[in-house]
């Protein structure tokens, strides 16, 4: 089943993730930074299409471009002062970390090279969303409860966290 | 030339590659949040490629990717806040100037 627009899509939507990626890294204006961080989340929900995992693309679009996009490109507007985007844009470890990143996604690839995956996984294979769905509600159901508890209590620290001090 | 999991593993890899590069190397608090978010991106990318080699039998790779994007939310949420409040008080969001703890 592997088509060749498949392999279109598929090296079009890597291209695009990895770009807005290292538009994130070297882009020295911080609100293009957020947009091209857009634009990477848009491209990862097109792997997850490809992948045949098309609630997760839904949920990725929604959540991580409708929601947490938009928060970090308002919480740059509300921090960037407008000369700001002429000071220094890195800092000085700038060679440890080449060699941490690059050290880490070296072990990665080779441990990827030694992994003996089951050739029987043909990959675009219809997701079945039921079935997600009443996973989500019976095995995981005490981890669901969980993280809606501390989603909640992430959104009230995050109020008290951001509100101004009120003089008295 | 046919698209196996390996390519979509490889692309994982190199996300998030690019992801802890941001962490380490821009100097605003807000980049590093985003390269957190990248690196969190490229496990779910991975996740869902296991979910989709171990067979459509099994969902847990996608229920975990779903539980890390409500985790991830809820981390940007408050780093965020917790960066405006750094702001308010400090008027600066460069991790370099944030030194007050260092001995």
């Amino acid at each position: 089943m592997n088509d060749w627009i498949y392999v279109v899509s598929f090296y079009g939507a890597a291209g695009a993730a990895l770009l807005g990626a290292l538009g994130v890294l070297l882009l020295r204006n911080l609100f293009h930074a957020g947009l091209s961080l857009i634009f990477s989340f848009f491209a990862v929900a097109a792997l997850f299409v490809l992948l045949g995992a098309e609630f997760l693309a839904g949920v990725q679009v929604l959540i991580y471009v409708g929601a947490v996009a938009v928060l970090i490109l308002f919480a740059v507007m509300l921090t960037q002062r407008i000369t700001s985007r002429h000071v220094k844009n890195y800092t000085r470890a700038l060679v440890p970390a080449l060699l941490v990143a690059l050290g880490l996604a070296g072990v990665a690839a080779l441990v990827m090279l030694k992994l003996r995956l089951p050739a029987a996984a043909a990959l675009p294979a219809a997701s079945p969303l039921d079935e997600l769905a009443e996973l989500l509600l019976s095995t995981y159901l005490l981890p669901f409860e969980v993280i809606s508890l501390l989603l909640l209590g992430a959104l009230v620290g995050a109020i008290v966290l951001a509100r101004k001090e009120e003089r008295r | 030339m046919s698209i196996t999991p390996a390519h979509f593993l490889g692309v994982a890899v190199l996300l998030f590659g690019v992801g802890l590069l941001v962490v380490l190397i821009r100097r605003n608090a807000i980049a590093v949040l985003m390269g957190v978010e990248l690196m969190l991106n490229a496990v779910n990318v991975a996740l869902v490629t296991f979910d989709r080699v171990y067979g459509p039998a099994r969902l847990d790779g996608q229920i975990f990717s779903l539980f890390i994007i409500t985790v991830a939310a809820a981390e940007a949420v408050v780093g965020l806040a917790l960066i405006l409040a750094i702001y308010r008080s400090r008027a600066t969001v460069a991790v370099d100037d944030l030194r007050e703890l260092r001995g």
